[in-house]
C-alpha cells in the first residue's frame, strides 16, 4: 500500500532574480542575480562590466600627460581623487619634488572631492532607503562645491585638476575666503541630516545589523576604505602612508564597531567632519609659492615600476605603472578600483538577508560602476 | 640592451634619455624587456625579506628593488609557499592583498606574464610585492585561499590575459562578456579591438592582424 506524502501547497523551489542591470538601485549597470528562498536571499552572484571602456589598454596607448584626463573617466563623482593618485605616482616613479603649495592645495581639492563624493552617496543611499528629502539636501551641499570646483578648473564633474610635478592653476584669488565660507554651510548642515536619520527609527530598523562584517574578514575580503573603518581597522591610507600634505594635517579616524549599515553611516559622517576640519587647517597654513615642480619637458620616467595607494572616498586606489624607459606612454597601466574590490564583499554581505536589504547593502559600498568596470 | 634595462639611480637615467618625437610610443622594433634592477649594494632590506630568504634558501628567490619599493620574485612552484610565509610570519603579516594584476612581456618568450601581487600588512603597516614568472598556457596556483581578495582581481587577470589559476573557486571572465574570443590586455591585442570579423572567423582575423603588423614595422 503506498501513502503518498502529502502534495506542499507551493512549490518550494529556490528563485532566481535578476536584478539588473537596468535597475534604478544599482547606480548605473550593476546586475545581482539572487538566488532566493522566499524572501531570504540564498546566494547571489554579482556581474559587472557592463561599462568596461578599457581604461588600462586606452592608457598604455596615451602620453603620460594626457592620462590625466582619462582617470577622470573612472570614478566620475571623485574625479579629482583620481588625478591626485595618478599624479602622484608618476611622481614618484620620476623621484620628482612637487612644491608645498601645491600638496596644500591638492589636499584641499582631494578632501572637497571627499565631501562631494559622500554625498553622493549619502543621498543615493538615503533615497534608496526611501528617505528621498535627504537627497534633495546633501545634493543642495554638492553643489556648493562643485560651484568651488567650476571657479579653481571650469568643469564641475571631470576636473582634470592636477598636472604631473603640480597643479594646472593657482587658486583664483578670493577663492579660499570661500572654501572657509562652505566650510562653515557645511557644519551648519551636516546636523541637518543628522536629525533625519541617525535616530529615525525606519532608517534604524533598516541598517542596523543588516550586512554585518567582522574586522578580520573585512580585511581578508578586501575592504577598504569607510566600509573597511565601519568594522573596526583603523586603515587609512592618509595617516599609514601619507601622501600630499595629509602629514602635516591633524585629523582623527572614525571607527565604527559592529560592522553594520548603521556603523558605516556613522564612520562617513564623522569623515565629512574630519574633512571639514583638514580643509580648515590647510587654507589656515597655505604656502606661498610655485604651484609645479621641475618637471621635465618630455615626461619619461626611467624603467621602473611602482605602486602607489592614496585614500579615496570610496577606498585605497592604487596605480601601478610600469615605466619601460623608452616610450612616452606608460608600458603597464594598472588601477586598483576600490570599488571594484569593495563590490566583491557584496556576495558574502547579501547572504541571510531580504531582497529590500540588497539594495541597502549596495548603497552602503558606495560604489560607482565607472570605476568597477574601468 | 640588458644595461639598459638596469639603470642605477632615477637620476642618471633621466639625464640619459633622448629625446624622443611624442609619436615614438609605437612599439619600437624590439619590445622591452622587464627592468627588474636589483637593490643597490649596501642597501639593507627588511626584516621580513631577510627572513624569507633565510627560510627558502633553495627556491630562488630575487629581490627587486625601485624607488622605494621591494619587489620579491617567484617562481611558481614555490608561489604557494612564499605567499603563505608572507601571510603568517610574525615579521611579514601580509594579511590584506591590495592587488593582483599581470603585465605582459612578449619579448620574454618562454616566460612571458609577470603576476604582481600587491600586498599590505594592516598589523605592521608594510608592504610588498610578489612577482610570479608564468609561460603561456601554464597554471598558477590561486592564493583566494589565503586572500579571499584575490577571487575577483585573478579572474580579471584570466580575462585580461589568459593565465590560468589552479584551484581558483569561480575561474570566469569578469569584465569581458563570457564568449568573448581572445584577452584584451595582450600587447599583441589591437587596442581597437577585434571589429566584427573576429567573430565570424578568427583564423583569418590574425592573419590579417599580423599583415598588418608587419606592414608597420616596414
Amino acid at each position: 500500500m503506498d501513502i503518498q506524502a502529502p502534495q506542499p501547497m507551493f512549490d518550494t523551489d529556490e528563485l532566481v532574480l535578476n536584478m539588473g542591470p537596468q535597475h534604478p538601485a544599482t547606480h548605473g549597470v550593476l546586475r545581482v542575480v539572487l538566488k532566493l528562498d522566499g524572501e531570504r536571499v540564498v546566494d547571489a552572484d554579482v556581474v559587472i562590466g557592463y561599462l568596461h571602456r578599457g581604461v588600462e589598454k586606452l592608457c598604455e596607448s596615451r602620453d603620460w600627460t594626457q592620462i590625466v584626463l582619462i582617470t577622470d573617466r573612472m570614478d566620475y563623482v571623485a574625479s579629482a581623487t583620481n588625478n591626485l593618485g595618478y599624479c602622484e605616482t608618476v611622481e614618484k616613479l620620476l623621484s620628482l619634488e612637487v612644491p608645498r603649495r601645491a600638496r596644500y592645495v591638492r589636499t584641499i581639492l582631494a578632501e572637497l572631492q571627499r565631501l562631494a563624493s559622500h554625498l553622493v552617496w549619502l543621498g543615493s543611499h538615503a533615497m534608496d532607503i526611501g528617505a528621498v528629502t535627504v537627497f534633495l539636501y546633501a545634493l543642495r551641499e554638492r553643489e556648493l562645491i562643485l560651484d568651488l570646483f567650476e571657479e579653481f578648473c571650469g568643469a564641475r564633474l571631470t576636473y582634470n585638476s592636477m598636472r604631473i610635478g603640480g597643479l594646472p592653476l593657482d587658486v583664483p584669488s578670493g577663492w579660499d575666503k570661500k572654501v572657509v565660507q562652505f566650510c562653515n554651510v557645511m557644519m551648519q548642515k551636516l546636523p541637518e541630516y543628522e536629525v533625519l536619520l541617525t535616530h529615525n527609527r525606519i532608517w534604524l530598523e533598516r541598517t542596523r545589523g543588516v550586512g554585518v562584517i567582522s574586522g578580520p574578514e573585512a580585511v581578508a575580503i578586501g575592504l577598504s576604505g569607510p566600509p573597511l573603518r565601519g568594522s573596526g581597522i583603523p586603515r587609512d591610507v592618509r595617516k599609514d602612508e601619507p601622501y600630499a600634505a595629509y602629514d602635516e594635517m591633524q585629523f582623527d579616524i572614525p571607527l565604527g564597531t559592529s560592522g553594520d549599515t548603521y556603523d558605516r553611516y556613522l564612520v562617513r559622517l564623522e569623515e565629512m567632519r574630519q574633512s571639514v576640519r583638514i580643509i580648515r587647517q590647510a587654507i589656515e597654513g597655505l604656502p606661498e609659492g610655485p604651484i609645479v615642480g621641475k618637471v621635465p619637458r618630455l615626461i619619461k620616467p626611467p624603467a621602473g615600476e611602482t605602486y602607489h595607494a592614496n585614500e579615496s572616498p570610496k577606498g585605497e586606489i592604487g596605480y601601478f605603472i610600469v615605466s619601460d624607459g623608452k616610450a612616452t606612454s606608460p608600458y603597464r597601466f594598472r588601477v586598483r578600483p576600490p570599488s571594484f574590490c569593495n563590490l566583491q564583499a557584496l556576495r558574502r554581505l547579501v547572504r541571510g538577508h531580504l531582497v529590500a536589504d540588497v539594495i541597502a547593502l549596495i548603497g552602503t559600498i558606495d560604489i560607482v560602476l565607472g570605476e568597477v568596470d574601468r | 640592451m640588458a644595461d639598459e634595462n638596469t639603470p642605477e639611480s632615477p637620476a642618471t637615467a633621466k639625464a640619459a634619455a633622448p629625446k624622443a618625437p611624442a609619436a615614438a610610443h609605437k612599439a619600437a622594433a624590439a619590445p622591452p624587456l622587464p627592468p627588474d634592477p636589483p637593490p643597490p649594494a649596501g642597501l639593507e632590506p627588511p626584516e621580513f625579506v631577510a627572513a624569507l630568504l633565510k627560510a627558502f634558501p633553495d627556491a630562488g628567490l630575487q629581490l627587486s628593488f625601485w624607488v622605494g619599493d621591494w619587489t620579491v620574485i617567484v617562481g611558481p612552484a614555490h608561489l604557494i609557499e612564499v605567499a603563505r610565509f608572507l601571510h603568517d610570519a610574525p615579521e611579514a603579516l601580509f594579511d590584506f592583498c591590495s592587488d593582483v594584476s599581470a603585465i605582459d612581456w612578449p619579448a620574454r618568450a618562454e616566460r612571458r606574464f609577470d603576476l604582481v601581487y600587491c600586498l599590505y600588512s594592516t598589523i605592521l603597516r608594510h608592504r610588498v610585492r610578489m612577482k610570479v614568472r608564468a609561460a603561456e598556457g601554464e597554471a598558477v596556483p590561486s592564493v583566494t585561499a589565503l586572500w579571499p581578495a584575490a577571487n575577483w582581481l585573478e579572474r580579471e587577470v584570466f580575462d585580461m590575459f589568459g593565465v590560468r589559476f589552479s584551484g581558483h573557486p569561480d575561474l570566469r571572465r569578469i569584465l569581458m562578456p563570457e564568449d568573448w574570443q581572445g584577452h584584451p590586455q595582450r600587447k599583441d591585442y589591437p587596442l581597437e579591438g577585434p571589429g566584427e570579423l573576429i567573430l565570424e572567423s578568427p583564423q583569418e582575423w590574425l592573419r590579417l592582424r599580423q599583415a598588418v603588423e608587419e606592414s608597420e614595422i616596414e
